[in-house]
């Protein structure tokens, strides 16, 4: 008795030193919410959300949390999961019209499908392992068939190519999956409001799923386990979305003149208000963002119109700013501190939430009132690549870079020395089923073909090996600066599968994933000044981080020779056929007596008659398809035949029992 | 079988064994080689009059192309905007002669403000060379040529990428415009065509990519697509080889067009699921608006037979209002003889459905005739192996095309008839864009080799090849009986001697030479086929001799092929080196026969598989020609009047089977004898070349041979 009190008295004490140190925590724990609103110069607006949920690295409050998702913290511990990113995409991110420098496209365009990557807390023999489980685990968190990474042939091991460089990446694609509201809901159940209140209850499904373009991403930071084994998390959801305010377009066509842009407010873009913040997010703030160029142009306007000495879009009478009209007074202005190439620089307003409740809707309307024309900063080599060849035996897979602008402005400038270089990296990923050979890489900058070891510095391959694991290619390239345009070229051979390899769909071809294109010496950042306010936003420190610029191509599509799955049943049928055969002429060939036949024609003459009597009914016999009894019945040479009719059966289906083994 | 076994007993009677019932069949087939042939080629031209009657009604196979199941979306915004570009066009071609980049500009501008990537694409004519060695290459790695940089041509490029789409695939429209000399018609094809663009730019149901390449067609319509295709599949990187295009900047050009978003990067969009070439015809004799659709390309392929189907069923059920038309032969439209045939397969399915209602295999005369000359010009086309519109450049990247080619029935003053014709058009383009979107694989579930006897009725390979396998089935048995015969002859004959003769070791010798003298006929046939080959070289050695009129490079061509002949004659022994001294013997001219009559059968099995319908045509000549062909001599001395109608034959078909003759006849029976000239046939076998069409290849290297032998025999001496 005394036992059981003293247990008693040990569970009570054990809850209440969980249950103490929680109201501590819930200082600790926070989520913040946070919308970026941005024009982009054809026609369209992005909408970038980011939620961020942090849990703290302690093990005080044990297994139980108060903000943070319960699903992801676990999966965390269990699979020790150090960083991994989740990414469901439709649609193509347009790196030539909506940019391809800022860390806007660097961090948050992704391929079409679905991309995840991991690193891994634990020893290299077991990562494989852990990733398999971490598929499966969020294939069944996420409603999408995540699972298919799990076969060894769909993800790799970047050494170096892909940017957070660690031997215990895995990194793996799939082009071919279908993005909807059944993975919309399960990742907007990871947040504490949901969307039901906050910024995340603009999500309305129709109108996010018109856009031009869909990213949700989930992002996980572990930050060392604790004392108590307890990791410290962050949780970065994103989603970005680009979506067009006026349904239809008025064509100008030739009137010389660009027409203006449509106006846009929250309310025609998402079809809702945002009604007050989550009351659990520690801050809750939207933002617009004006890119370089566009900031330029109205700068630009601005001088003309008011010849005003030091006006800029920073300061305060932004009100009375000719070319826009905002419906809501910002709660802060703040301009980018520039780097060293660019006059133009970036510019951010900043509109609490705060102050929104139910009954007094935040609607945040953008008026055009000039028409501007502007255009985002390109990376500094556009990729595109694309197969070459026709036909289903073999092909070539190019990737071309271009420069832009900016390499054409920024890099020319310096160019007067012959050693500048511009490093691209290169990462790429091929299924086995398309056989690359790694020796027919042609490098041809300027149109000038090169020997590859002038420009590859590094490179990595590791070869597919069929139905185990893709080809993984990585490269560093040194590029003059004065480069115009470059390109790459490998050969492959179309293999060929196995019938119940094919996916459904077969003849639809097969999907080659993105190759990842990055330039480590150029950094996608946005540096605001310091000020508290700014800095407490994730969204805004996750801008000042010093990315490399990255952009993937184009999926491609690789038609290969499939069967067709429509006829198995002329296949049975003509397998019947030719084993009919087969067994019918060895059957006979066996039965026949040559010397026997030779002999009975031969004394055909003397017996005749009585020969030609057995004969006849013998085959008439034969043909009426009943035993023959012979008249003079010689017993012996029946049964001796029946016998050795069965030992010759017995072979045959010896030779077929062998047969099959092999062919098995 | 059962035959045979019943006819064992009285097999067993004869001291022989017995032979395997399928030998005994093969036996008797040989031994009746002469009915059998006559009653096989006979059901192979029957089976070939009666395929109009056995054509079926297509169907759309793949289920997910779902055409028409949506209305559609073109509206009078659209198609007042292809009218404004179509009126900008037509007033800029009466006021500028600047060598057509203005237009070229003001399209660029229409695209562009759609919201799609544009491009140019500059391009120079491949000329029409001579590649003896690139016939059957891929048309990637065909040869480089040096290029002027005089004549260059400027196609203009618009993409609409699919909001929702991975950009993996892309469906493909193309426009002929001639920027320099632009009709109506090709303007109203681009403003059809813009109309469409401009409600794709709109959808949100797309799924693919759209291209839309307005081709500059100064240098013929296939010439653009072709470039543009071969730049698409095959870029060139490095500028090593001369042809790079991009290399001469001459005077005013590309750059000069640029504009912010427009440039002459070479901008790709995916594999290609399908294409469509657009063309309106000024032509406007009809009653009612028709679409013709084209579907042949080179060597006879055909687009699959589902993207047919979707233009006929969006036309014929969807009231559009168009008729739709595929090409046929007009001049056998009143051959009499066809209308005979049609009122005796009209008359015989009226009785059969009197006899049994169930059996329905009659057709009226008139869609029997209209069928036939369907038919006639489908199987001309491919046989020709020469495409019948730009669609034939996208078939050898195995992208399924079609060109569908409008004639409107207005004059083209009615404004009015223009807005509805263009919004007719719009929807029919848009219902099978709309179609092919839906499409998640590519095509693959309908026909690839099939014959079209009307616009929805089609002869399956299934059904065609009957006809083909009945005709050149007598062939081998012909072959084999002749083969025996020859040879029991001489044995016959050699027996006769052999009792004469005192030394039967000596005659044991000469009987074994005797049994390989099939050799030297071979030989024959070798040395023949040998020159064939050497003939389908000739023209690339005669085009490099500059200044040649067509007649006489043909003159030329004949001068060196008799040449070739003889030399090769000579160098490579006379045809029988043992039949020396002695005269010629009886069974040389029947070997030599049977191995001929083997090696064509061994060649139109060949080209059945490259291209069905040249080897139906081919068969059709060159089967009677060989089964006939028996030495005059002979037959003049037996002078009854069977030998003598067989003479009559031989040497009319000796001169049909000639392939020039035969050309002259054709031509002569469609457009008159007066225009035809030798030098014509040089012209044809040259576009056959350009084309890179197996045709050619049967000609010089199965159908003249083999003629050639049919001569040889007919005038040996025996």
């Amino acid at each position: 008795m005394a036992l059981l009190q003293r247990f008693i008295f040990l569970l009570l004490f054990m809850m209440t030193y969980q249950l103490l140190p929680c109201t501590g925590s819930i200082l600790e724990e926070e989520f913040t919410e946070e919308l970026l609103l941005k024009p982009l110069p054809d026609r369209k607006v992005l909408a970038h959300f980011h939620f961020q949920t942090k849990a703290p690295p302690s093990s005080s409050n044990g297994r139980h949390h108060h903000l943070f998702p319960k699903a992801i913290s676990q999966l965390v511990q269990k699979f020790q999961v150090k960083e991994m990113e989740l990414s469901f995409t439709q649609g193509r991110w347009s790196y030539e019209r909506w940019g391809g420098f800022d860390p806007m496209p660097s961090n948050n365009a992704k391929p079409p499908g679905v991309e995840l990557w991991a690193v891994f807390d634990v020893p290299q023999n077991q990562i494989d392992a852990s990733w398999k489980n971490l598929t499966h685990t969020l294939s069944g968190l996420f409603c999408a068939s995540i699972n298919f990474l799990e076969s060894s042939t769909t993800y790799s091991a970047p050494e170096w190519g892909f940017p957070p460089a660690s031997r215990n990446l895995r990194y793996g694609t799939l082009p071919r999956e279908a993005v909807c509201t059944e993975n919309l809901t399960p990742w907007l159940k990871l947040l504490p409001c949901r969307d039901k209140s906050g910024l995340s209850a603009l999500l309305d499904r129709p109108s996010i799923y018109r856009g031009f373009y869909h990213s949700q991403r989930l992002r996980l930071i572990s930050t060392g386990p604790g004392l108590g084994g307890m990791a410290g998390i962050i949780l970065e959801q994103t989603l970005t979305v680009v979506l067009q305010p006026n349904g239809r377009r008025t064509i100008v066509a030739h009137s010389g003149e660009a027409p203006v842009q449509p106006s846009w407010s929250m309310s025609s873009i998402f079809g809702r208000k945002v009604n007050g913040r989550c009351v659990l997010a520690k801050s809750s703030n939207v933002y617009l963002q004006f890119d370089r160029g566009l900031a330029k142009e109205l700068k630009n306007h601005q001088n003309e119109n008011k010849d005003s000495g030091t006006n800029n879009l920073a300061s305060e009478d932004f009100w009375n700013n000719p070319g826009f009209e905002l419906s809501v007074k910002p709660d802060g202005v703040f301009e980018e501190i520039n780097g060293l190439h660019s006059e133009s620089s970036s510019v951010l307003y900043k509109f609490s939430m705060e102050k929104y409740s139910e009954s007094e809707p935040c609607d945040l309307s953008f008026k055009w009132k000039i028409p501007v024309v502007w255009s985002c900063k390109q990376a500094p080599l556009h990729a595109t690549r694309f197969l070459m060849g026709s036909g289903n035996e073999r092909g070539a897979i190019a990737i071309s870079l271009k420069s832009t602008e900016l390499t054409e402005g920024f890099l020319g400038a310096n160019s007067v020395d012959d050693g500048c270089k511009v490093q691209v990296n290169i990462f790429q990923v091929v299924p086995w089923y398309v056989k690359v050979y790694f020796h027919s890489l042609r490098v041809s900058v300027d149109q000038q073909l090169k020997a590859p070891a002038d420009v590859i510095e590094k490179i990595h391959v590791s070869p597919s090996k069929d139905k185990v694991s893709p080809g993984v290619m990585e490269m560093i390239l040194k590029l003059p600066c004065t480069v115009k345009s470059a390109s790459l070229s490998i050969d492959f051979d179309k293999g060929f599968l196995h019938i119940d390899e094919y996916p459904p769909d077969a003849n639809q071809g097969f999907d080659i994933p993105s190759a990842v294109i990055s330039f480590p010496k150029f950094h996608a950042s946005l540096i605001f000044p310091k000020d508290d306010s700014l800095n407490e936003s994730p969204m805004l420190s996750k801008f000042q981080q010093k990315n490399p610029v990255m952009s993937y191509t184009e999926v491609l599509l690789v038609p290969l020779t499939t069967p067709d799955f429509s006829m198995p049943y002329n296949v049975i049928t003509i397998t019947c056929t030719v084993f009919a055969l087969y067994f019918g002429s060895l059957l006979n060939v066996l039965r026949r007596r040559v010397a026997e036949e030779e002999r009975l024609l031969k004394s055909k003459a003397a017996t005749k008659t009585n020969r030609l009597s057995l004969l006849l009914s013998k085959l008439s016999a034969k043909l009426r398809g009943k035993p023959w009894e012979p008249p003079s019945s010689p017993q012996p040479t029946s049964s001796f035949i029946s016998s050795k009719l069965v030992l010759r059966v017995i072979l045959v289906a010896g030779i077929a029992m062998v047969w099959q083994y092999y062919f098995s | 079988m059962a035959d045979g076994k019943s006819e064992t007993p009285t097999e067993k009677e004869t001291p022989k064994p017995k032979p395997r019932p399928i030998l005994r069949l093969v036996i008797f087939l040989i031994s009746q080689s002469f009915l059998v042939s006559v009653i096989c080629c006979t059901a192979g031209v029957l089976a070939l009059l009666l395929l109009p009657v056995l054509a079926k009604n297509t169907y759309i196979s793949e289920n997910a192309l779902m055409p028409g199941s949506a209305s559609p979306m073109i509206s009078n915004q659209e198609v007042l905007d292809g009218n404004k570009l179509v009126e900008d066009l037509t007033n800029l071609n009466s006021k500028y002669l600047d060598g057509g980049i203005e237009s070229q500009r003001i399209i660029a501008k229409y695209m562009s403000d759609l919201g799609a990537e544009v491009s140019y694409h500059k391009f120079h004519p491949q000329s029409n060379r001579f590649h003896p060695l690139h016939l059957f290459s891929d048309p990637d790695s065909r040869a480089q040529e040096n290029f002027s940089c005089s004549s260059y041509g400027i196609n203009t490029i618009g993409i609409i990428r699919a909001p929702h789409g991975d950009g993996k695939e892309a469906i493909v429209l193309a426009t002929p415009y001639n920027s320099l000399k632009s009709d109506l018609g090709e303007s109203f094809s681009v403003g059809i065509a813009f109309s469409v663009f401009s409600l794709l730019s709109q959808v949100t149901w797309l799924a693919k990519d759209i291209i839309w390449i307005v081709a500059d067609s100064r240098y013929g319509e296939y010439a653009p697509v072709a470039a543009w295709l071969k730049d698409y599949h095959v870029p060139k990187f490095s500028s090593l080889s001369s042809g790079n295009v991009e290399m001469c900047h001459d005077g005013k050009n590309l750059y000069e067009l640029k504009g912010k978003s427009i440039t002459g990067d070479f901008r790709r969009a995916g594999t290609m699921a399908a294409a469509l070439v657009l063309k309106v015809s000024d032509r406007t004799e009809e009653l009612e608006d028709t679409v013709s659709i084209y579907a042949e390309a080179s060597n006879g392929q055909m687009p699959n037979l589902d993207l047919i189907n979707i233009v006929y069923y969006l036309a014929a059920h969807h009231r559009q209002g168009f008729r739709v038309k595929v090409e046929r032969l007009w001049s056998l439209l009143d051959c009499s003889l066809l209308k005979v045939l049609g009122t005796i397969i009209e008359f015989v399915g009226e009785v059969a459905r009197s006899l049994n209602p169930e059996w329905k295999f009659g057709i009226p005369a008139t869609d029997y005739v209209e069928g036939t000359a369907t038919l006639a010009s489908s199987l001309y086309s491919q046989a020709l192996g020469v495409p019948t519109g730009p669609h034939g450049a996208f078939r050898d990247y195995q992208v399924d095309a079609i060109t569908l080619e409008f004639s409107p029935k207005f004059t083209s003053d009615m404004k009015v008839r223009h807005n509805d014709f263009f919004l007719r058009g719009g929807r029919l383009i848009e219902g099978v864009i709309r179609s092919v979107n839906n499409l998640l694989e590519k095509f693959h579930q309908s026909f690839f080799l099939y014959l079209l006897t009307s616009p929805n009725k089609f002869v399956s390979v299934g059904v065609y090849m009957i006809a083909f396998a009945l005709v050149i089935a007598p062939l081998p048995m012909i072959a084999a009986s002749l083969y025996i015969s020859a040879n029991n002859s001489n044995s016959s004959l050699k027996q006769d001697k052999s009792t004469l003769s005192p030394y039967p070791v000596a005659d044991e010798h000469s009987n074994t030479v005797r049994s390989w003298r099939w050799l030297n006929a071979a030989k024959v046939v070798f040395i023949i086929h040998l020159w064939g080959a050497v003939v389908s070289l000739l023209p690339y050695f005669i085009c490099q001799i500059p200044d040649l009129t067509s007649t006489t490079s043909f003159l030329i061509w004949v001068l060196l092929s008799v040449l070739s002949l003889q030399v090769l004659y000579s160098i490579l022994a006379s045809p029988f080196p043992h039949a020396n001294a002695s005269q010629p013997q009886e069974g040389d001219w029947a070997l030599l026969k049977s191995v001929t009559i083997s090696a064509l059968f061994i060649g139109l099995g060949l080209m059945s598989v490259i291209n069905f319908a040249t080897a139906e045509i081919g068969a059709l000549l060159l089967v009677p020609t060989c089964l006939l062909a028996r030495p005059l001599r002979l037959d003049l001395r037996a002078r009854s009047l069977r030998s003598f109608s067989r003479v009559i034959c031989n040497l009319v078909l000796g001169h049909i089977a000639f392939p020039p003759a035969a050309f002259l006849v054709v031509k002569g029976v469609f457009s008159g004898f007066g225009s035809a000239n030798v030098g014509d046939f040089w012209n044809w076998v040259e576009s056959l070349w350009a084309w890179n069409s197996a045709t050619y290849l049967y000609i010089s290297m199965v159908h003249l041979p083999c003629w050639v032998l049919c001569i040889y025999i007919l005038i040996h001496t025996c």
